[in-house]
């Protein structure tokens, strides 16, 4: 175990998409109490700055594995198939009408039960989506598809995001 | 005492090697020092048997033979006498420029911008709000020093969870120029979390709601087995009691039918004065009797509850403004909270106490006092912080409290750490050149939330400088971004290719450079007036000791790790430190120590490396 070892590793979990976000939580807790800078406080610079690496470190891979998305990205990333989605945006032609229908009817929706109505509607594919990765991440394993439904998640999550605004703006 | 630390987690030392650590709230209208006790955390009094230490400091005129300032009650009495000298709410300018400091006009005394930073005009020159923070804190150190009848080993200081970086920054330098050394910055939130958790036992979901006399700051914890972890936190750091009282006498002059620009600035501290007291009343009587003397004339205006929440209420309904949002972030219903903890002392409006109730559908917790709690709980952590505590059991896991940003083009915001993150944390960025042979490059660090860098807090600018000249978006820079425990960014950068570490300028929009404070520190301060140099020789025993006796204990439990080359190359560094103890000069013990750290890193990283595998180790035999 080091600074260099995957965050399944690091996690001591098997690589997978599926996850027990319990365990996850308490083991982030347990690998913080070794780790935290506070444990070394009153100890040497040398000390102080190795917490800090472990500490950042059990940190980052924390935030990618509770992440359903990044940790999909990871998982991709892991074997051989990174998501890179600045320069893959190639998409099936029923999700971009899609997505442009909803694009369209977040400019038209301005009362919050509109908005609401649509949070919803993501949200549902939102689920729906990440099933559909568990199976091909975990069952099929098939990481090249599993790159395209990342990148298609994240629309979906993009936009789910600008819902969520419009809604924190009515608020106000 | 680290390698030490490894293998035997929250061991406590031998009782005559106990170190003195105390909590400092440091608020905007009070301070306090306390210290855990006999295994008791308690708020240390002053000589007059007075724990509350007004944050309030007299500027006197040395043309008149004044002996410098006065700090606390002293200087609190003298307030309506001499206002523009007599600086109160300093808090409120901490990392500030005069135009972010709220109602600056309204102030009774005169606030100016110098190098970017607001500071106060007082009849002694011109004084940074760091410099008068520290005089707050000498004091208390100086009152937890007599207490012990020893010297001060560190000092866990608490800051509102809202603070962003460079407010941070200035209350770390403030501890610097008091001489104190700052074992950790935690927010007064979690503090308070720690003195009500470990006394209750809790666990769950709690609610932290926290209006103190300038800040306010809501925060969501879930606590399981010794572990305060914040979900998130949120809050307005510039909205407190000040403010209550502030609007009260607004009220009173409308009422009265007198415009505030007419008064003069011992008539405003004296108004301010009379609100506050009357608020207070409130809390306990039906209605109170407002008298203020204002142009030679008697102004007198009876005040009842009802009108008094009546002309705050919109400072109320920000607080749960915050209270809503924050518990978005943390994605979690009003319902999932198990209990809600009041801190500060304007928590005792009844006001607040019922429309907190009220939201939450439940009592709210009061029975620990609003005051004292954010120290008592801080002074709790500095003392396992310090390797007092027998139970090492006590952690706190805190997060960024706003996201970190860069300057993209267009005067865009893009963000790198987004707020409620954990700390600490690090975030790596890749740029490249636009230029051929481009040699420098210039980044521009914000905080906030919102998408235009001109709407968000800007923290410093960077620039990176020898980078090898190339074709232009042929370099790779990587720049971290480091976020400390402390919740303190710095940033460092290397080109990729060339594994060149490219220099950095920081020019922080605010705070000190480690010269000013050394200038400062030279200046007649308080701290001054003590031998640095004999302080500097015990230190450096001290730390020798420390790492030799922690050497050995490691050695003597995980020497197998080594080769014989290895162990033998230690034995030797052991032996030069321990014949450098003798040395009068403190830089040659330094050195020998420095030495002996860095001799045992790899052993240092191998037993930490060890020590995570074993964490998880025993996990998983308890699956089993």
């Amino acid at each position: 175990m080091n600074l260099q070892s995957t965050d399944f590793e690091i996690f001591g979990i098997t690589p997978a998409f599926a996850l027990d976000r319990d365990a996850l939580d308490a083991r982030w807790k347990d690998l913080q109490r070794e780790a935290h800078p506070d444990r070394f406080a009153a100890s040497d610079a040398q000390a102080q700055r190795l917490a800090m690496q472990w500490s950042v470190r059990i940190n980052e891979a924390y935030q990618r594995l509770k992440d359903p998305l990044r940790r999909a990205a990871y998982l991709c990333e892991l074997n051989g198939v990174p998501v890179e989605a600045e320069n893959n945006t190639a998409m099936p032609t029923a999700f971009l009408m899609q997505q442009m229908q909803w694009r369209e009817e977040l400019e038209e929706a301005h009362g919050s039960e509109a908005l609401e109505r649509m949070a919803d509607e993501v949200a549902a594919a939102h689920r729906e989506k990440l099933q559909a990765l568990q199976h091909t991440a975990d069952e099929l394993r098939d990481y090249a598809a599993l790159a395209q439904q990342v990148r298609a998640l994240m629309f979906v999550e993009r936009f789910a995001r600008d819902v969520e605004n419009r809604l924190d703006q009515l608020g106000q | 005492m680290a390698l030490l630390q490894i293998s035997e987690p929250g061991q406590s030392l031998d009782p005559h090697q106990r170190r003195v650590a105390v909590g400092i709230d440091l608020g905007t209208t009070h301070s306090l020092v306390a210290a855990v006790r006999h295994g008791v955390s308690e708020c240390l009094p002053a000589a007059d048997g007075r724990v509350i230490l007004p944050s309030v400091v007299r500027y006197l005129d040395p043309q008149q033979g004044g002996a410098g300032r006065q700090i606390g009650f002293e200087a609190l009495a003298a307030q309506v006498q001499d206002p523009a000298n007599t600086i109160s709410s300093v808090k409120r300018l901490m990392g500030r420029t005069r135009a972010q400091v709220a109602d600056v006009d309204k102030l009774s005394y005169s606030v100016v911008e110098d190098n970017g930073m607001a500071v106060v005009e007082t009849v002694a020159g011109r004084k940074t709000p760091m410099e008068v923070s520290a005089e707050i804190l000498a004091t208390l150190r100086f009152r937890a020093e007599d207490s012990f009848d020893d010297e001060l080993f560190g000092a866990v200081i608490t800051v509102p969870a809202y603070f962003d970086d460079a407010q941070r920054q200035a209350t770390k330098d403030a501890a610097q120029l008091a001489g104190i050394n700052v074992l950790r910055l935690i927010n007064e939130p979690t503090a308070a979390a720690i003195a009500y958790g470990l006394d209750n036992g809790s666990e769950g979901i709690y609610a932290i709601y926290d209006l103190g006399g300038g800040t306010f700051d809501i925060s969501i914890l879930r606590l399981t087995r010794g572990v305060f972890e914040v979900m998130a936190t949120g809050g307005d750091s510039a909205l407190g009691g000040d403010d209550y009282d502030q609007a009260l006498a607004a009220w009173v002059l409308s009422q009265q039918g007198v415009t505030a620009e007419d008064l003069t600035p011992s008539e405003r501290a004296a108004l301010h004065a009379q609100a506050r007291r009357c608020k207070e009343s409130l809390s306990s009587q039906d209605v109170v009797r407002f008298d203020t003397q204002i142009g030679g004339r008697t102004l007198t205006q009876s005040i009842t509850p009802a009108q008094f929440e009546a002309c705050t209420t919109a400072l109320t309904v920000r607080t749960m403004t915050a209270v809503r949002k924050v518990l978005r972030d943390a994605r979690i219903a009003k319902e999932d909270v198990k209990g809600v903890v009041m801190v500060g002392g304007s928590t005792r409006m009844p006001v607040i106490r019922r429309t907190v109730g009220e939201f939450f559908g439940q009592e709210p917790l009061t029975n620990l006092n609003p005051d004292e709690v954010v120290a008592l709980g801080a002074a709790i952590q500095a003392n396992a912080l310090a390797g007092n505590s027998r139970d090492g059991d006590l952690l706190l896991l805190d997060v960024i409290p706003l996201s970190l940003g860069i300057e993209t083009m267009g005067g865009l915001v893009e963000r790198i750490v987004p707020r409620n993150s954990p700390i600490p944390t690090a975030l790596a960025q890749d740029f490249t050149t636009y230029q051929d042979g481009q040699t420098a490059l210039a980044l521009h660090v914000v905080q906030g939330e919102r998408d235009l860098v001109a709407d968000c807090r800007s923290l410093a600018r960077f620039t990176l400088r020898g980078i090898p000249p190339m074709a232009a978006g042929a370099a790779r820079i990587r720049v971290s971004f480091t976020v400390d425990a402390d919740g303190l960014l710095s940033v460092s950068a290397k080109e990729q290719g060339s594994g060149v570490q490219a220099s950095i300028d920081v020019k922080p929009a605010y705070g000190l450079s480690d010269e000013q404070i050394a200038a400062m520190l030279k200046d007649s301060f308080a701290t001054a007036q003590q031998d640095m140099q004999a302080r500097a020789l015990v230190e450096a025993r001290v730390d020798a000791e420390r790492m030799i006796a922690a050497t050995r204990s490691a050695l003597s439990a995980d020497a197998y790790l080594l080769e014989p080359a290895e162990l033998a190359a230690i034995e030797v560094l052991i032996a030069d430190l321990a014949q450098t103890l003798t040395s009068t000069d403190a830089a040659t013990v330094e050195a020998a120590t420095q030495a002996l750290a860095k001799g045992t890193e790899a052993f240092a990283a191998l037993r930490m490396n060890r020590g995570i595998q074993q964490a998880l180790a025993g996990k998983k035999l308890e699956e089993v």
